[in-house]
């Protein structure tokens, strides 16, 4: 056996403990698996690296993904990640702990799930959160299984048609494996009154897949009345200046919380977050911190609620979900630590002066025509082009940038954040303008 | 560890701030239309930024991470986390996942090669890297097991099969794929009851999901037989990797006839936990199953792509020649701790394990519970084993110790368990009252439960 930095073993340690196991060979241990199943071949696997050769090989890799300036959204978003987050993220006594099963040595997580949880209470003014979800599409789906949880004989969703296509796809595979009935949605407030007969939620953006922000006035009361759920799927950084779900009258709030300081790094890991009232705390899916005592009355945090979970519950358990994304939702509770009401308020702030200043430079070039010209946007926007799109996306990938994604009708979308500059904005713009 | 006792809401105080943005930005209250603008204040706290460095330091100091120690979770192969699979990730973090094939040549060689290797170690044919974490993984697998069985018209098949000893997230993943559970039963032995199985199976089976070794870390040797029965009614089976760890370079789940499987790139291949995640639970299939491979879209991008690429930097480090011992010496461990252990913790199947074993509370136990062994090691500066799982033994203590453990920590944490039981014998009230050198105490869990208060107010 060749010696290698991640085994401890030297041979003489080998040899001491087969002997105390009583038995001859490292093969030996595997006595009891039929001797066909014992693999004998060489695994096609590449020769072990140096770790300087993997540092080099990584380098390698990343420099054949070129750098782009990033004017994409739908669901991932390029805001500035704070300098502090990967010191304390990657600190390993929060990276290379499990689940805080043990929590006389597990303070640390215990205690920023629960920071975690008020912050997401404090942004979507509901009740109750949980430790995490997967992701924001993830969320969703397991939103909408809550409904029909919490809904008595009641199968059916509507799910508003505007919501992003990746939110969507998810929604269906889980419902189609479940037996849950969707209903994809134009007109959401007219397919509710119609009146679905075992209507248990209602799903809809907070900022639809083309950057509007909804106007959901007087859904809440219309979704109560047919006895049903309303659910709202936001992005958790727009929640600071948007009206939040509780004030909408939403009984369940998901999304994704990549938009708070968590880099793109090509879809994940992000984290999902999901939020509800009160009265469906019990129907929460995942783990939940809630703050307790020691036996001393020292404040102390520890998982609770358990008795919903896949562990205590198995097949009756409100949800399969166990790992979920702990360490990034730390990122997001560091995140917001730092930027504060103030700090949140000004991304929005820089965010819409950017992407609507980005909106009007792109009308004036005469490519473009206007999609929803009476909606608010934040950051993100979608424009009907006068231009051929595929030359219009080649031109800005050369030019180094990642913009105008075409979307299902043939609509480009655009996105800009506190991290573009008036310059690369007039840059961007002028590519557009040599078209 | 020491104590510390703070929230980052409690260090607030109104106008300081721990942000650094450009000047400018839109008057938002001008701008919104009052009917969609926020009309609650923000609750968020109002710190500097050295006042959240040291806060995360502090609460950092009462965690117990792989880093600190000795952390023998049963089931969870708490392996080491190499650093230079940290490093690998920044380089990344620019790339937009909505971005051309074109410009993201490095990262599709990533998944490409990822492929491959996985099915080189399992003996698959192709992987889905959407799922981000086991239990995600299981539920992708269900789901890709239904759309063999619907393509086929089969739509009878609605049942799963899985074995009293499973994971809790086997039952609860299949339920959440729409499947009823029928429960299989293990023998004395610990292994699945092959004539318990047999009148189970029929027409009405979608397959049958099993953990193997099992999750006693009892290797179920008459898989071939099981999966002849099951594939014979019609079935297909499904593998937790979960407890993939041990067969890792020793044995493919797709030689002994498992059709799906997940891996859990958080425990076999070595990226961190990060306290409950972000994991990844990526999905192979035989030859039969890839058509559906990219049905289910059961994540928003691509998965977790950063931590896809950590396991990929493992497994560069690891290489061909290395991957054959990984399983063994896991393997190694665990009945290393199993023999040395035996005379003082009851050990209800005495057979050899693979990476995982389970012991039935203390041989003379004196009153002293699972939970007071777990809680007195804590004392001794290790993590807890996994106790009470699975739920087939009342005082299950479910210990692994991974390959990356030398025989020197083996031996402290076997002394250390040796002396619990002395202490057991002489002194149990002390034990029923541990840990006694935490930063907290045992926590008061009923109050907690019964009056839930689940953020700062």
């Amino acid at each position: 056996m060749g010696k290698f930095c991640y085994f401890p073993q030297t041979e003489e340690d080998i040899r001491v403990m087969l002997k105390r196991i009583g038995v001859a060979s490292l093969d030996d241990l595997y006595s009891d698996v039929p001797a066909d199943f014992m693999y004998k071949g060489e695994y096609d696997l590449p020769s072990a690296m140096s770790e300087q050769q993997v540092r080099e090989y990584f380098e390698g890799l990343a420099s054949r993904n070129p750098k782009l300036k990033c004017f994409v959204g739908q669901g991932a978003y390029d805001h500035y990640v704070p300098s502090v987050i990967p010191y304390i993220t990657s600190r390993s006594e929060f990276l290379t702990a499990y689940t805080p099963y043990q929590c006389e040595i597990s303070q640390g997580t215990l205690r920023y799930i629960f920071e975690w949880q008020s912050m997401i209470c404090a942004l979507t003014g509901l009740d109750v959160a949980n430790a995490s979800m997967y992701d924001g599409p993830t969320a969703a789906a397991e939103a909408m299984r809550m409904c029909v949880a919490s809904t008595r004989k009641r199968n059916s969703v509507i799910v508003a048609a505007s919501l992003l296509p990746i939110v969507l796809d998810n929604i269906r595979t889980y419902a189609k494996y479940a037996g849950i009935n969707v209903v994809v949605s134009e007109s959401i407030a007219e397919d509710v009154a119609e009146g679905v007969l075992d209507l248990a939620g209602v799903i809809v953006p907070s900022i639809n897949r083309y950057g509007v922000v909804e106007n959901h006035d007087g859904l809440a009361e219309l979704v109560h009345s047919m006895g049903a759920l309303l659910v709202e799927y936001c992005d958790p950084s727009a929640l600071a200046v948007l009206k939040t779900p509780a004030e909408w009258g939403a009984d369940i709030a998901v999304g994704d919380s990549q938009s708070l300081g968590i880099p793109m790094c090509y879809g994940g890991p992000y984290v999902g977050f999901m939020a509800c009232t009160q009265a469906l705390m019990r129907k929460l899916p995942g783990r939940i911190v809630g703050q307790s005592t020691d036996a001393s009355g020292k404040r102390c945090f520890v998982l609770t609620l358990q008795a919903r979970e896949q562990h205590i519950r198995r097949e009756k358990a409100t949800s399969n979900i166990c790992s979920n994304e702990s360490l990034m939702a730390l990122w997001c509770t560091v995140y917001l630590s730092l930027m504060g009401p103030e700090g949140m308020r000004k991304v929005n702030a820089l965010s819409y002066e950017n992407a609507h200043y980005l909106y009007s430079e792109l009308l004036k070039t005469g490519k473009f025509e206007e999609v929803f010209p009476d909606q608010t946007f934040l950051k993100e926007f979608v424009l009907q082009p006068l231009c051929d799109v595929e030359k219009l996306q080649k031109a800005l990938l050369d030019a180094g940038y990642f913009a105008a994604l075409q979307t299902e009708e043939g609509w480009v979308t655009f996105c800009a954040t506190e991290k573009h500059s008036r310059e690369e904005i007039d840059a961007l713009v002028n590519i557009v303008k040599e078209i | 560890m020491k104590y510390y006792d703070r929230l980052v809401f409690e260090l607030s105080k109104p106008g300081r701030i721990g942000f650094s943005l450009p000047e400018g930005g839109a008057d938002l209250s001008a701008e919104l239309p009052a009917n969609i603008a926020r009309q609650s204040a923000l609750g968020l706290p109002e710190v500097s930024e050295v006042d959240v460095v040291r806060h995360y330091t502090n609460l950092s100091q009462m965690n117990f991470g792989v880093d600190t120690g000795f952390y023998p979770l049963g089931s969870c192969t708490m392996k080491y986390n190499p650093k230079i699979n940290e490093e690998v990730v920044p380089q990344f973090n620019g790339i937009h996942p909505l971005q051309p094939a074109c410009t993201t040549e490095g990262v599709n060689e990533v998944y490409e090669k990822m492929d491959a290797a996985l099915a080189a170690i399992t003996g698959m044919k192709h992987f889905t890297f959407l799922p981000c974490a086991g239990a995600h993984g299981e539920l992708t697998g269900l789901m890709l097991i239904r759309e063999y069985h619907m393509s086929r018209g089969d739509l009878a098949r609605t049942k799963i099969i899985v074995p009293d000893s499973a994971h809790g997230t086997n039952p609860a993943s299949a339920a959440v794929c729409g499947l009823e559970i029928v429960v299989v039963k293990s023998k004395e032995n610990g292994l699945v009851d092959v004539e318990d199985l047999k009148p189970l199976l029929g027409p009405d089976i979608a397959g049958i999901m099993m953990t193997n070794p099992n999750t006693l870390g009892l290797f179920e040797h008459d898989i071939k037989e099981i999966a002849e029965l099951v594939h014979e009614c019609g079935g297909l089976l499904y593998y937790d990797g979960a407890n993939m760890n041990p067969l890792m370079g020793v044995v493919r789940p797709g030689d002994m006839g498992f059709d799906v499987m997940h891996l859990n790139l958080h425990k076999t291949f070595s990226t961190p936990h990060g306290g409950g995640g972000p994991g990844s639970g990526p999905v192979g299939v035989a030859d039969k199953l890839v058509p559906f491979l990219q049905t289910p879209r059961v994540s928003g991008f691509h998965g977790n792509f950063g931590v896809i690429l950590r396991a990929y930097a493992y497994i560069l480090m690891l290489g061909k020649e290395n991957v054959k011992m990984a399983g063994r010496l896991a393997t190694l461990g665990a009945n290393y701790i199993k023999e040395s252990l035996k005379d003082c913790y009851k050990l209800p199947i005495p057979t050899v394990c693979k990476h995982e074993f389970v012991f039935d509370g203390l041989l003379n136990d004196n009153g002293v519970t699972t939970l007071d062994v777990a809680k007195r090691l804590l004392d001794y500066g290790f993590h807890a084993p996994t106790i009470y799982f699975p739920l087939l033994f009342h005082q299950a203590i479910m210990i692994e110790p991974t390959e990356t453990e030398s025989l020197e920590t083996l031996d402290a944490f076997i002394e250390v368990m040796r002396k619990i039981a002395a202490e057991a014998a002489e002194d149990p009230e002390m034990l029923h009252s541990a840990p006694h050198n935490t930063p907290i105490g045992r926590p008061d869990e009923t109050t907690a439960a019964r009056q839930p208060k689940l953020k700062f107010a």
